[in-house]
């Protein structure tokens, strides 16, 4: 709206100086923030911080949180982009990239924690820098390979006629980049992004206190805080931790998702506007600052005298498309291999180690790990499915219990843990009944907001063809409600059961009042060989994880997304 | 006409696809191709006949299997400048109108300014000013693809391709947008030198295009090739027209057997008519000395009578007779019914008279009055004229014929000439007009 009333002007002006206000708050805040975070960070080495359980520690340790999430995030979001880009503009490596993004995506956080760890202090031996960046690096895992591959289907799903026009009309890389190829894949990221963020939390204890061969590893933030509280069987402070994370998480729902989301909506590929309009009241009120305003023309005028420049250069230089040298290809892929097989001979080294009944009880765990994570799917489809079908169906209902349901789905599952485990050990159960449980407090959410957007999604006509013809509830149910879902319903178990094998590292092994709980798994096995510095033990298990992750999403999830696409779809 | 250089022109050009094992597949076989400036190609073709990856190759946008693309003469792999509109518009959603428009300038390096006011006139020509601040995505089909025209125009290419530029809209969207780019085209405002379609639309190909190329499929090929000799605007219900469009739709539906000749309905050239170089109101006094119907009168008598050279009478014979008011044999003239009629009426009837006689028989004048009136502002520059004339006559003599018809025109009161804008405009035959 251009159209600006006399009498509202000098109201709306007055409110624009207190938001530029605000911004400039934000800024200096933000400003002190790194600032006190560098000096932290170039201090000595402690790596063993004492955790204080007080109220008043708790903004501190939420701070140094909230900061190594998002410098993680930071790094994943960097590394998906160049990753996605790469994969997807360089035929020749695409298959290879995207086959590894496969088998990196099935390797719990856990698994990659002692090699990073140990990297990064012999890379900064004497300052807090090294521990950190281990830590900021552990979740960097645990993020980043969703947001790669989303980045990089986005840019290959863009329409074709569009990626011609941008070659008929001779863009530039840059160009291209930024009008094209960064646009279309802005939403895929940003969903991505609150997925992977939520991930983020869910291992924050896990990434912040570890144990490591001999030694111990405890960095000032929330995650430490619960797990010190965990450990010390102190339910008050467990319960402010938990507040705390969960005030954060919907601040950052509140403040940084629902704007970028509202933002988001121009650049859907839609061709025509959709009347559900995303709006946001705190984009509404970035988009009336002057200080926002500027800080953005700003940036956009900065971009496109680059995209001018290169243009310029591009043109003068009407050479033919520089393809990389095939020599340079070579090399490099003569040194990747290399490299590669290198790592293999040495970690075949590390694994003719391993005694032969060692690999059986692997396996044995394997099979009982794979037992748990199809038990806790079943048991979350169970409920779900007809859940969220009653929730599509009544708009009603979904009015109520979609926020609700959001906000549970939003709080850590491994916070919550601490507390139900002492429940169930109160109640005379064992670890074998929690991790269950905790793996279903973090996978089932996936399951339920699939089928609830594909019950919501069937068209009503459908619907109403089932109640003239006088269906039958099974036959409604057999007909139209679960071909309907069925697409969606696939989406979300994949992703649950990603989500529960991943999660089995934690539940499955745990460190509670001071004594460490345990049930017989592979996850268990990981967290104890990691704990342990067994090593080989490591390895070991996490390729017997990491190929039968690999293994089910080929054989059962590719084939059963395939009849999806091909049988079940209703737009087509 | 057909002699200037070829913008682009393909030698040879095929597409197929290695299979392994086995015989390659042949998606279309070898063929040559020319595009020349003041064309426009219409490129026919059943589905999978190959016409989208026809397009793709001489754009530049794939490369061919084997033969090779002239550019300007030059053999070329990438294009140079050139435009296509396409089918599904192909605009950046999250762009806005104008900064879509100014996408391809910014590749160029243009800078700001230049690019607003080059921008500007691009969407002011497609009749789109006033939406410089939209989104795609709040704007009709129709709007859309008049974007999809000003991006395509504001880098002045070569050649504009355009790929099924009308099938994503409405049949009444279509046909509007459609006339308005033949209009453009024939005010010469397009700033393009040839235009390259791609359709499935038979009688779009058949009121749009200079030639039309009807492509077979399996492999993708050839199967004919020819010009189409109608003048625009054009009447989709006049014989050749329709003689064209059963042409073609034989060809498409007969795809095993030969093409064939254009049919005879289909004549080769329609305007070779001349204009005598006469006053109308020396056809009316012509017409008022002859005899009754069915008495001759000799030639030579009569320009004796009348006192003129025989070289002086001819030509207003030959004009009676092209109005179909006499009949000329052996050197003898029998007046027409009509032409009794015409000499027996009073000025205001003997107009009325000649205006339909000279709609019906006078080619020239019957395409100016077709193409005022199908121009929404009435208004035609005599350049429109000048090149379609140019094909049969001389210059000079092209400058006599529209002279005539202009003299015609008035006295028909059909249209007149405005001398200062060098335009004809429609009259209203009706009201008592002045006339020259």
């Amino acid at each position: 709206m251009t159209i600006k009333f006399a009498q509202s002007f000098d109201a709306e002006r007055r409110r624009s100086l207190s938001i530029d206000l605000a911004i400039f708050v934000l800024i200096f805040a933000g400003f002190y923030g790194m600032l006190s975070l560098g000096r932290y960070w170039s201090s000595a080495a402690v790596p063993e911080t004492n955790i204080s359980l007080s109220v008043q520690a708790l903004p501190g340790y939420a701070f140094f949180s909230v900061a190594r999430l998002f410098g993680a995030y930071f790094l994943s979001l960097v590394f998906a982009v160049v990753y996605g880009y790469i994969a997807a503009t360089q035929p020749r490596v695409e298959r290879v990239m995207i086959a590894l993004l496969d088998i990196l995506q099935s390797i719990p956080v856990l698994s990659f924690l002692p090699g990073v760890m140990l990297a990064m202090i012999a890379l900064f031996p004497a300052r807090q820098i090294g521990v950190e960046l281990g830590s900021i690096l552990l979740i960097f895992t645990g993020q980043v390979w969703n947001m790669a591959f989303s980045f990089y289907s986005s840019m290959k799903s863009i329409p074709r006629e569009l990626g011609e026009a941008g070659r008929i009309y001779h863009f530039s890389g840059w160009q291209r980049f930024i009008q094209l190829e960064m646009p279309s894949g802005v939403i895929g990221l940003l969903w991505n992004s609150m997925v992977s963020v939520a991930g983020g939390w869910f291992f924050l204890m896990a990434c912040e206190m570890f144990p490591l061969g001999n030694r111990q590893f405890r960095l000032p933030g929330l995650g430490s805080y619960l797990q010190t509280a965990a450990s010390a069987g102190d339910v008050r402070s467990i319960i402010q931790g938990i507040a705390a994370m969960i005030v954060i998480i919907v601040a950052t729902d509140q403040i940084l998702w629902r704007p970028l989301i509202a933002w988001s909506d121009k650049f859907k590929f839609e061709q025509v506007e959709s009347n559900a309009h995303a709006g946001n009241p705190i984009l509404r009120l970035l988009q009336r600052s002057k200080l926002a305003g500027w800080i953005g023309r700003m940036a956009g005028s900065g971009m496109e005298r680059l995209m001018l420049r290169v243009a310029k250069k591009q043109a003068g230089q009407k050479a033919a498309p520089r393809e990389p040298s095939r020599w340079v290809g070579w090399a490099g892929g003569i040194v990747v291999i290399g490299l590669a097989g290198y790592s293999v001979y040495r970690a075949i080294g590390m694994l003719s180690g391993v005694a032969g009944h060692e690999w059986l009880t692997t396996l044995g765990h394997a099979g009982i790990t794979l037992l748990r994570v199809n038990g806790t799917l079943l048991i979350a489809s169970a409920w779900t499915i007809p859940a969220g079908v009653a929730i599509g169906f009544q708009p009603k209902l979904a009015r109520i219990a979609q926020p609700l349901a959001q906000i549970a789905a939003s709080v850590p599952a491994t916070a919550l843990f601490p507390i139900v485990l002492l429940g169930i050990i109160r109640l005379g159960g064992g670890l074998g009944i929690a991790s269950i449980l905790l793996m279903l407090l973090g996978t089932q959410w996936y399951i339920l907001f699939n089928v609830i957007a594909g019950a919501l999604a069937i068209p009503s006509e459908l619907k109403e063809a089932g109640s003239v013809y006088r269906f039958t509830r099974a036959l409604r149910w057999r007909v139209i409600i679960l071909p309907g879902i069925f697409p969606y319903l696939v989406t979300g178990l994949v992703t649950a059961s990603g989500g529960a094998w991943n999660a089995s590292i934690v539940a499955e092994y745990f460190h509670l009042k001071g004594q460490v709980f345990m049930t017989t798994g592979l996850g268990a096995q990981i967290s104890q060989a990691s704990d342990a510095g067994r090593f080989d033990i490591l390895l070991l298990s996490t390729v017997v994880m990491s190929a039968m992750v690999v293994c089910i999403n080929r054989l059962v999830w590719r084939p059963l997304y395939r009849l999806a696409e091909y049988r079940y779809r209703l737009d087509a | 006409m057909q002699q200037q250089e070829p913008l682009i022109e393909a030698v040879g050009i095929e597409k197929f696809y290695e299979s392994p094992g086995e015989n390659r597949i042949q998606v279309i076989a070898p063929l040559d191709l020319a595009i020349r400036p003041g064309q426009i190609v219409a490129l026919l073709g059943p589905s999978g006949s190959g016409k989208s990856t026809l397009l793709r190759m001489l754009t530049g946008l794939s490369q061919p299997s084997a033969g090779k693309i002239l550019r300007n003469g030059i053999e070329k792999k990438e294009a140079g400048n050139l435009a296509i509109v396409f089918q599904s518009f192909a605009l950046f959603p999250w762009l806005t109108v104008q900064e879509n428009v100014e996408a391809p300038l910014e590749a160029r390096g243009v800078d700001k300014a230049e690019r607003a006011e080059r921008s500007r006139r691009a969407l002011d020509v497609v009749g789109l000013d006033g939406f410089e601040g939209a989104y795609p995505k709040e704007l009709s089909g129709g709007m859309k693809q008049r974007v999809g025209f000003a991006r395509a125009l504001v880098v002045e290419p070569e050649v504009l391709f355009m790929d099924e530029p009308f099938s994503a809209l409405d049949v009444l969207t279509a046909e509007n947008l459609r006339n308005q780019v033949t209009e453009l085209w024939s005010d010469k405002k397009l700033p393009t030198q040839a235009i390259f379609i791609v359709t499935h639309n038979i009688e779009e190909a058949v009121l749009l295009a200079d030639r039309i190329i009807v492509l077979g499929r399996n492999p993708g090929r050839i199967r004919t090739d020819f010009q189409v000799e109608l003048a625009q605007p054009r009447d989709r219900k006049s014989p050749p027209f329709v003689g064209y469009v059963d042409f073609i739709y034989r060809v498409l539906t007969q795809p095993d057997a030969e093409p064939g000749k254009l049919p005879s309905a289909v004549p080769k050239r329609e305007v070779h008519q001349m204009l005598p170089h006469v006053r109308p109101g020396g056809i009316a006094g012509l017409l008022e000395l002859l005899p009754d119907p069915g008495q001759h009168a000799d030639l030579y008598q009569l320009a004796d009578d009348l006192g003129l050279e025989l070289d002086e009478l001819l030509p207003v014979v030959e004009a009676a007779a092209l109005l179909g008011f006499l009949t000329v044999k052996e050197g003898d003239v029998d007046m027409t019914a009509l032409g009794h009629r015409f000499a027996n009426a009073d000025i205001l009837h003997q107009k009325v008279f000649f205006r339909e006689a000279a709609v019906q028989h006078v080619i020239l004048i019957d395409r100016i009055r077709r193409a005022l009136e199908a121009k929404s502002d009435h208004r035609v520059p005599d350049e429109f004229f000048h090149d379609f004339l140019d094909e049969h006559f001389s210059e000079d003599e092209t400058k006599r014929q529209l002279e005539t018809a202009i003299l015609w025109g008035r006295y028909s009161e059909l249209f007149d000439y405005d001398a200062a804008q060098k335009r004809f405009f429609l009259t209203e035959p009706d009201s008592p007009a002045a006339h020259a």
